[in-house]
C-alpha cells in the first residue's frame, strides 16, 4: 500500500517537475527562471525523500539537508545578482 | 685498444691540441706541427705493406658496445691499406701545401687544421673499420668535417651555399646507407663486413637483399658524386684549394668508391649490381667530362673532371663484378676491370691532387681562376706549367704517364664487356665501350683547355689583379712530388702492382683468390696492336680535332634549357619543398581551436570505429542487464531534455541554467543508484560551478552578450553525433564482454575489519587508495593557486598602465 502511494506521489512530483522545467526553459524573464529553479530544488528534496523511502535507507538524509541549504543560498545569490548586479560586494574599508 | 686503433683516432686527439699550439706559437705556422702527424701515420701504415702483399690481413678488436654487436674492429687488408696510404700520403702533401697556401696572419688556421685533422681521422676510420656502424659513424664524420671545410670562408655566400648543398646530399646518402646497413644486420645478424661476406650466399636469396643493396649504393653514389648526385661537388669548390685537392679529388669522394669495392664481395653476384654500378658509373663518366668542357672556372673544370673520373672507376668496379661469373676460366680476362679500377684510383689521386694544387698556385699568384682572363703564363711559371702538363696529360690518358696505362686498361675492361654473355650484356653492353670512348674524347678536350687556355696563348695582364710570377718553392714541393709519382708510376707501374694493387684486387674479389695464391697483376706498357690502342689513337685524333673546332660546336651546351639542369632542379626542389611544407602547415594549422577539435574528434571517431570493425569487437550481451524502473526512465528523460535544450538555448544565461539542471539531474541519478557521497559532492560542486559560470557571463563584454542561437553546422553536428555513437557502441561492447570478476568483494569484506570504517567509499578514498586522494588535493591546490596568481599577477597591464 505504502509502495503504491509512494510511486503515485513520485509521479505527481515528477509531473510538477516537468511543469517547472517548462517554466525554466520558456522564461520569459530571468526571475521566472530563478523561481522555477528554486522550486525544482525543493521538488528534488521531495523526490530524494520519496526515493530514500522507496530504497529504505537513511543514507540520503544529508543530501536533503544539503539541497535545502544550496537551494536557499543559490536563490539568494541569484536574487542579489539580479538586484545589484554582483553577488559579493567589495568591502568599502579597503 | 691497440696501437692501430690509436693510430686511427690519433687525428681526432691531435685536433684537440691544435688550438693550443696555434695560440702558443703564433710566430710558427700551425701547419708545421700538423704535418708531423700524417707523415708519422704514413710511415706507420707503410710497414703493413709486406703483410698484405702475402695475402694476410690484420684484425684488431676494441670493444665499444658489445651488447649491440658494435665494436671498433680495425681491419687491414689490401684495399684498406691502399686507401690509408692515400689518405695519409696525400694528407701530408696537402698539409705541406697548405702551409704555403694559407696566410699565417689572415686566416684562422686553428679552425682549418682542426677540421682537416677531423676529416683525416674520419677517413681513416671509414677505410679501416670492419664494423658497419663504426664505418657509418666515421662516414658521417667525413660529411660533417667536409661541411665545415667547404664553409671555411663562412662569410661568403657561395661557401655557405656549397656547404649546405654538400651536407644535404651526402647526409641524405649517409642515412640511406645506414638503413642499408641495418637491413644487412637484420639479414645476417652481424655488423661485421667479414662475417657478412662469409654468408653472402644465403643473404642473396633474402627478400631484403635488393633493398639493402640499393640503399648502400645510394650512400656510395651520393658520396662519390655519381650522376645525378654529382651536383654538390662543383659547388664544393668554394672551399680553400688544399681542401679541394684533398677531399674532393683524392679522399672523400673516393669513400663511395671504397664502399662499393668493399661491398663487392657481398653484392656483386647479382646482375642489378653490375648494371647499377657499371651503368651509373659510365654515364657519370660521360656526363662529367661532357660538362667539364663548358666550365670557365679552373676548379669547375677539375670538379667535373673528378666527377667523370670517379664515374670511370665506378664503372670499372661494376664491370669487374662480371668476373665472378667466370670462375671456371683459368685466365679470367674480366679481372682486368677491377685491376684497372684500383690502378686508376691511385693514378687519379696523384694527378688530380697535383692539378688542384696547380690551380691553387695560379689562383694565388694571379688572383683569378677564370680561364677567360688567363693565358700565356708559361713563361712566368715554368715549373707550374710542367706540373700542369704532366697532370693534365695523365688525366687525358696520354703516354708516357700513368693515366695512359690505366686508361688502356679501362678500355680493355670496357671492350671485354662485349664478350660477356650474361645479363644481356652482349646486346646493351655496347653502351659501355661507346660511352667510355666518347667520354675519353671530352676528357682530352678539357685537359687541353686546362693547359692551353691557361699557359699558352696571349698574356692578358690588364685583366689580372696581380703581376704573375712563379710560386714560392714550398708551394711547389707537393705538386712536384705528385707529378713525379705520375711519371714514376707511368714508367714503372709494376712497383705498385705487386705490393698494393694485387692485395687490393684480392680484397675486392676474395672468392676468386685461391688459398695460398696471389693475384697476378702485371701491367705492361706495350700490349701490341689491340683495339684499345686504336681507341686511344681515335681519342687523340678526335680530341685534337674537336678542340680546334671548339668555338663552332660550343653552343650545343645551350641546348639544355637552364630550367632543366640538375642544379636548378635541386634549387627549385628546395624552394618548392619549403613552400609546400609551409603551405601545408598553414593549411591545417589554422590557429582556431575549433579546427583542432574537429581533427581530434574526427580521428577519434575514425580510429575507434575502424578498430571496432576491424577487430570485430562489437558485441551485445543482454544476459546480465538489470531491470529498468520507471524512475530511471523519468530521470533519464529529464537529463536528455535539459542537455538537448542547451543546444537550442537562445541566451547564454538559459544555457547555464540548463547545465545546472542537468547537473542536478545527475545527482538525482546518484541518489537513485545509491551513492549518497557522490550525490552530496555533485550537488555542491554543481552549485559552485553554476555560480562560476554566472560570474563569467556577468563579465562578458556587452557586444558578445546579444542573444543569438548557436548556428547550425552540418560538419559539427555529424562529428558530435559520431562521437556520441562511438562512445555508446564502445560502452555497450565493453559491458557485454566482461573478462574478469570485480575486485570489490575484497573491499566489502575488509572495510570494517581492516580499515575500521563503515563508509566504504570514504575508506577507499582515504585508506585503501589514499594516494589518489593526495594528488587530487594537489590538483585542487594548484588550481586555487593558479586562479589566485592569474587574478593577482598583472605584469603586462602594469607596464601599460
Amino acid at each position: 500500500m505504502l509502495h503504491t502511494i509512494l510511486q503515485l506521489t513520485l509521479l505527481l512530483v515528477s509531473l510538477s517537475m516537468l511543469g517547472l522545467i517548462y517554466r525554466l526553459i520558456k522564461g520569459p524573464t530571468t526571475p521566472d527562471r530563478v523561481v522555477a529553479l528554486d522550486a525544482i530544488g525543493i521538488n528534488l528534496i521531495a523526490i530524494i525523500a520519496l526515493v530514500s523511502m522507496l530504497l529504505d535507507t537513511f543514507a540520503f538524509l544529508e543530501v536533503i539537508l544539503l539541497l535545502g541549504i544550496l537551494a536557499f543560498i543559490g536563490t539568494v545569490a541569484f536574487s542579489k545578482f539580479l538586484e545589484k548586479g554582483e553577488i559579493i560586494e567589495r568591502d568599502r574599508d579597503h | 685498444m691497440t696501437l692501430l686503433h690509436w693510430a686511427i683516432i690519433s687525428p681526432f686527439l691531435f685536433a684537440i691540441l691544435i688550438p693550443f699550439l696555434y695560440k702558443a706559437f703564433r710566430s710558427i705556422h700551425t701547419g708545421w706541427f700538423v704535418l708531423l702527424l700524417p707523415v708519422a701515420l704514413f710511415s706507420y701504415f707503410i710497414q703493413f705493406m709486406p703483410i698484405t702483399r702475402d695475402g694476410n690481413t690484420i684484425k684488431e678488436t676494441a670493444e665499444w658496445m658489445p651488447s649491440f654487436g658494435i665494436n671498433f674492429i680495425a681491419y687491414i687488408d689490401g684495399l684498406g691499406l691502399l686507401f690509408a696510404l692515400l689518405i695519409t700520403g696525400i694528407g701530408s702533401l696537402v698539409v705541406l701545401y697548405s702551409i704555403y697556401y694559407l696566410d699565417k696572419k689572415k686566416e684562422q688556421l686553428h679552425n682549418f687544421y682542426v677540421y682537416l685533422m677531423m676529416f683525416m681521422g674520419a677517413m681513416l676510420g671509414v677505410v679501416l673499420s670492419d664494423n658497419l656502424i663504426v664505418l657509418y659513424m666515421f662516414w658521417e664524420f667525413t660529411s660533417i668535417s667536409s661541411f665545415l671545410l667547404i664553409g671555411y670562408w663562412y662569410h661568403r655566400e657561395r661557401s655557405r651555399y656549397g656547404a649546405q648543398k654538400s651536407m644535404l646530399i651526402t647526409v641524405f646518402g649517409g642515412l640511406s646507407m645506414l638503413a642499408g646497413f641495418i637491413l644487412l644486420y637484420l639479414m645476417g645478424g652481424t655488423f661485421s663486413i667479414r662475417e657478412l661476406i662469409s654468408q653472402s650466399d644465403q643473404l642473396m636469396t633474402n627478400a631484403l637483399f635488393i633493398p639493402a643493396m640499393l640503399l648502400v649504393l645510394l650512400g656510395a653514389f651520393t658520396k662519390s658524386a655519381q650522376f645525378p648526385f654529382h651536383i654538390w661537388l662543383p659547388d664544393a669548390m668554394e672551399a680553400p684549394t688544399p681542401v679541394s685537392a684533398y677531399l674532393h679529388s683524392a679522399t672523400m669522394v673516393k669513400a663511395g668508391i671504397y664502399l662499393v669495392a668493399r661491398m663487392s664481395p657481398l653484392f656483386a653476384e647479382t646482375s642489378l649490381w653490375l648494371w647499377l654500378v657499371g651503368g651509373f658509373g659510365i654515364f657519370t663518366l660521360f656526363w662529367g667530362s661532357f660538362n667539364a668542357v663548358k666550365q670557365t672556372d679552373l676548379k669547375g673544370i677539375l670538379a667535373f673532371s673528378t666527377v667523370s673520373q670517379l664515374g670511370l672507376i665506378m664503372s670499372l668496379l661494376g664491370v669487374g663484378a662480371a668476373a665472378l661469373h667466370y670462375t671456371h676460366l683459368d685466365d679470367n680476362i674480366y679481372m682486368v676491370a677491377t685491376l684497372a679500377a684500383v690502378f686508376h684510383l691511385i693514378n687519379h689521386a696523384t694527378f688530380k691532387g697535383s692539378l688542384f694544387m696547380v690551380v691553387g698556385i695560379i689562383d694565388h699568384e694571379t688572383g683569378t681562376r677564370d680561364i677567360r682572363k688567363l693565358g700565356g703564363l708559361m713563361s712566368f711559371m715554368p715549373i707550374t706549367f710542367t706540373v700542369a702538363v704532366i697532370g693534365a696529360f695523365s688525366m687525358a690518358g696520354l703516354p708516357p704517364f700513368n693515366g695512359f696505362l690505366s686508361k688502356e686498361m679501362f678500355f680493355t675492361g670496357m671492350v671485354r664487356v662485349l664478350e660477356m654473355d650474361i645479363f644481356s650484356l652482349d646486346t646493351a653492353g655496347i653502351l659501355f665501350p661507346v660511352l667510355a670512348w666518347v667520354g675519353s674524347i671530352f676528357t682530352l678536350i678539357y685537359s687541353m683547355i686546362l693547359v692551353f687556355k691557361t699557359f699558352t696563348g696571349e698574356h692578358q695582364p690588364e685583366k689580372l689583379e696581380k703581376k704573375p710570377h712563379e710560386a714560392p718553392f714550398g708551394m711547389l714541393i707537393s705538386p712536384i712530388i705528385l707529378a713525379s709519382l705520375v711519371i714514376v708510376f707511368g714508367f714503372f707501374p709494376n712497383i705498385l702492382s705487386e705490393r698494393i694493387i694485387a692485395p687490393a684486387v684480392a680484397a675486392i674479389t676474395p672468392s676468386l683468390v685461391e688459398e695460398g695464391h696471389v693475384i697476378e697483376a702485371h701491367i705492361t706498357f706495350w700490349h701490341g696492336f689491340t683495339p684499345e690502342l686504336f681507341m686511344t689513337l681515335g681519342v687523340i685524333l678526335f680530341g685534337i680535332l674537336l678542340y680546334q673546332l671548339l668555338p663552332k660546336w660550343k653552343k650545343i651546351y645551350s641546348w639544355i634549357p637552364e630550367r632543366l639542369t640538375l642544379n636548378s632542379i635541386y634549387d627549385g626542389g628546395l624552394v618548392r619543398g619549403e613552400r609546400a611544407a609551409f603551405s601545408f602547415t598553414r593549411g591545417y594549422m589554422t590557429g582556431f581551436i575549433r579546427s583542432y577539435l574537429v581533427y581530434i574528434f574526427a580521428f577519434f571517431i575514425g580510429i575507434l570505429l575502424f578498430t571496432l570493425w576491424f577487430k570485430g569487437a562489437f558485441a551485445i550481451n543482454t544476459g546480465d542487464l538489470a531491470p529498468i524502473g520507471i524512475y530511471e526512465i523519468a530521470i533519464a528523460l529529464l537529463l536528455v531534455i535539459s542537455s538537448v535544450s542547451i543546444l537550442f538555448a537562445k541566451s547564454r544565461l538559459t544555457a547555464i541554467i540548463l547545465l545546472g539542471a542537468a547537473g542536478y539531474t545527475v545527482s538525482l541519478f546518484f541518489v537513485l543508484f545509491r551513492a549518497p557521497d557522490l550525490a552530496l559532492t555533485q550537488l555542491v560542486i554543481e552549485t559552485v560551478s553554476v555560480a562560476l559560470f554566472l560570474l563569467c557571463f556577468y563579465h562578458l563584454p556587452p557586444l558578445s552578450r546579444h542573444e543569438e542561437r548557436m548556428s547550425f553546422k552540418l560538419g559539427n553536428a555529424l562529428i558530435s553525433i559520431g562521437v556520441g555513437v562511438v562512445v555508446t557502441l564502445f560502452a555497450i561492447s565493453a559491458y557485454s564482454t566482461k573478462l574478469s570478476e570485480s575486485i570489490s568483494e575484497y573491499y566489502i569484506k575488509n572495510v570494517y575489519e581492516e580499515a575500521a570504517g563503515k563508509n566504504m567509499v570514504n575508506v577507499i578514498l582515504v585508506d585503501f587508495r589514499g594516494f589518489d586522494t593526495l594528488f587530487e588535493i594537489c590538483v585542487l591546490a594548484i588550481a586555487a593557486l593558479g586562479i589566485y596568481s592569474m587574478i593577482k599577477l598583472r605584469l603586462t597591464r602594469r607596464k601599460e598602465g
